[in-house]
């Protein structure tokens, strides 16, 4: 019981830091605006400067939702998968699902000009970024779980989904020797993240689909905590293995791949944050773990994006580079200092 | 008669056990007619690759018997629902958890996931049943250390006490004495003695260690290429069971002390 409250105590500090980070994040661009207009810019009451109204309303606004629901949305679909695949390693990147997505969306920006005419203006719209990259990623994962099932070695699994990931960024590579100067900038920009690029109608298609992947997450809390003893195990305690581990990766794919449509691949988040969370909350049990990670990974993404404004200039770093930056050396640490990584 | 049959907990008739695929059949072993009775501590014996394990997967519906019936409390195991002979049948494995960073209270307190609501949280029955099978086991001292902190044997102790957990009537153990010392295979054995006894829970493990078997278990079943025999160990020495378990060139059974001695 005592454990509980103490629990208690960690989400009511990890909440405030949340805020503050969402405030701060808000606050700082390019253009500095005054605390008092900001707040009041939120609020809807009137503000000084009309512009500034505007800058915070349709870009900053949006920006720091999106970057609450990255974080925590990849943080979240990287713990179902290592959870899953019983590996510390396994995460949206590592099992090629971003790189599934890279595919879904080079197929739909590089492949356009093959299918042509009306079918390519429906194919480039928003929509068929997100159907393609989520479609993409969902197969990818499938097919690492269909080879899952024959292979048990987990080690195995990860180089099959590295392979993946090479695989489909060679054809990639084809895709783009095709492809039209105008189209493969548009390639690579997506590729270069970002969570600036959404509009209010953008943001509400993705906080659908997050809302979707995160309402299977917190209905899976119970199976993921029975396969932490093991298949077999969970099995003997009269968990259907096959159901529930298509609706995890449902969940997975939904978080991952919708969140790399609109946002591009973004690295190390989806790895990184279940352990840092592991590192603060010590625990393994899901009903902790999932909000946790909800917590830390909205908090780490937002402080990311923050750095990547380069406050007061006109700059803005790729917000890949930053997270790798951040999540690269987290994973290194963790190894070197706990000499395992634990789950 | 009546007395006796309610306190069947299981019922083994002219079960074959072994692998079938569309062009073969490969029988294990066969015409096996064994009962287990409530509270009763028995071990499984025989020599490596005879069919122990191919004996427990059937048992547990991990597969198919190629031919016969098992029925647990009267009911036939393959009209168990997952979910009904989780509460029925409970297992300690020889793979690890896959989770170490689990705390021993938190492992134990997973046997109870058949219970509980869809989130999986634990009612105060839930964990009162988790404490109980904690002291029934006595390591309290463990309850809140982590699994990658615990040794082999403590950690054996840990899986047995959340088999208790999921409080089922029968419990099967594979291999439960593989990688522990001398003292601490008999302290897990001794262990499930008690347990049996004080829980009336019916407990089978399967086990190399044939000289503690047959100082502590009701009842034996005996595998070897012929048949598959269970009774109690006195009666199974005065047949001369153990002399035929292995090929007589090493080693040799000796009936007054109960153990194996390897020939001068």
């Amino acid at each position: 019981m005592q454990k509980n409250n103490s629990y208690r105590l960690s989400f009511a500090i990890l909440v405030v830091i949340l805020l503050i980070c969402f405030f701060a994040n808000i606050s700082l661009g390019s253009v500095s605006i005054p605390t008092r207009d900001i707040f009041n810019s939120l609020i809807g009451s009137p503000v000084e400067n009309e512009s500034w109204k505007h800058i915070i309303q349709n870009y900053r606004l949006p920006k720091g939702i999106t970057a609450i629901i990255v974080g925590s949305g990849l943080g979240i679909s990287g713990l179902l998968m290592q959870t899953l695949f019983r590996n510390p390693l396994a995460g949206p990147f590592v099992l090629g699902i971003s790189s599934g997505a890279s595919l879904g969306v080079a197929l739909v920006i590089l492949g356009s000009s093959i299918f042509g005419g009306v079918l390519a203006s429906l194919f480039i719209s928003q929509w068929g970024l997100v159907l393609g990259a989520s479609f993409g990623s969902f197969l990818v994962l499938l097919a690492v779980l269909v080879v899952s099932v024959k292979v048990r070695d987990t080690m195995a699994i990860l180089i099959i989904g590295l392979m993946f990931a090479s695989i489909t960024s060679a054809i990639v590579s084809v895709l783009s020797y095709f492809g039209s100067a105008e189209q493969l900038k548009q390639y690579i920009f997506w590729g270069f993240g970002s969570l600036g690029n959404l509009s209010w109608t953008d943001l509400q298609i993705l906080i659908l689909l997050y809302v979707i992947g995160i309402l299977i997450s917190i209905r899976s809390i119970k199976s993921l905590n029975t396969l932490l003893l093991g298949e077999n195990y969970a099995k003997s305690l009269g968990l259907n293995i096959k159901h529930s581990r298509f609706i995890i990766i449902i969940a997975t794919s939904l978080l991952a791949g919708s969140i790399t449509a609109f946002t591009g691949p973004i690295a190390f988040i989806g790895l990184a944050i279940p352990h840092i969370t592991r590192q603060v909350f010590n625990t393994s049990n899901h009903t902790v773990l999932l909000p946790a990670v909800f917590f830390t990974g909205a908090i780490v993404m937002l402080i990311c994006d923050s750095i990547s404004q380069l406050p007061n200039s006109d700059f803005t770093l790729p917000i890949n580079a930053i997270t790798a930056l951040v999540g690269a050396p987290v994973i290194i640490w963790l190894l070197v200092k706990k000499r395992k990584m634990i789950f | 008669m009546k007395q006796e049959k309610e306190h069947i907990v299981l019922k083994i008739e002219n079960l074959s056990i072994g692998y079938s695929s569309k062009k073969s059949k490969t029988v294990v072993a066969s015409n096996i007619n064994i009962k287990f009775k409530k509270g009763e501590l028995i071990g499984l014996v025989g020599a490596n690759g005879i069919g122990k394990s191919t004996l427990l997967r059937t048992l547990t519906k991990v597969q198919e018997p190629l031919k016969g019936d098992i029925s647990i409390k009267n009911l036939y195991l393959k009209d168990y629902t997952p979910l009904d002979l989780a509460k029925t049948l409970s297992l300690v494995l020889t793979e690890s958890v896959a989770s170490k960073n689990l705390s021993v209270f938190e492992l134990i307190a997973l046997g109870r996931q058949p219970y509980t609501n869809w989130i999986g949280n634990l009612s105060k029955e839930d964990i009162k049943i988790t404490k109980n099978a904690i002291s029934q086991v006595k390591i309290e001292h463990l309850k809140h250390k982590k699994c990658l902190e615990l040794s082999d044997g403590q950690l054996q102790n840990v899986m047995i006490a959340r088999a208790l957990a999921q409080d089922t009537d029968l419990i099967i153990l594979d291999e439960p004495t593989t990688h522990l010392d001398m003292y601490h295979k008999a302290y897990v054995l001794k262990l499930l003695q008690r347990l049996a006894k004080d829980t009336g829970k019916t407990i089978l493990f399967s086990s190399h260690e044939i000289d503690l078997a047959i100082q502590l278990c009701d009842s034996i079943i005996v595998m070897t290429e012929n048949n598959v025999i269970m009774d109690e160990p006195c009666n199974l020495i005065s047949k001369g069971v153990f002399q035929k378990l292995f090929p007589k060139d090493l080693i040799a059974f000796d009936a007054t002390t109960g153990s194996f001695k390897v020939k001068k």
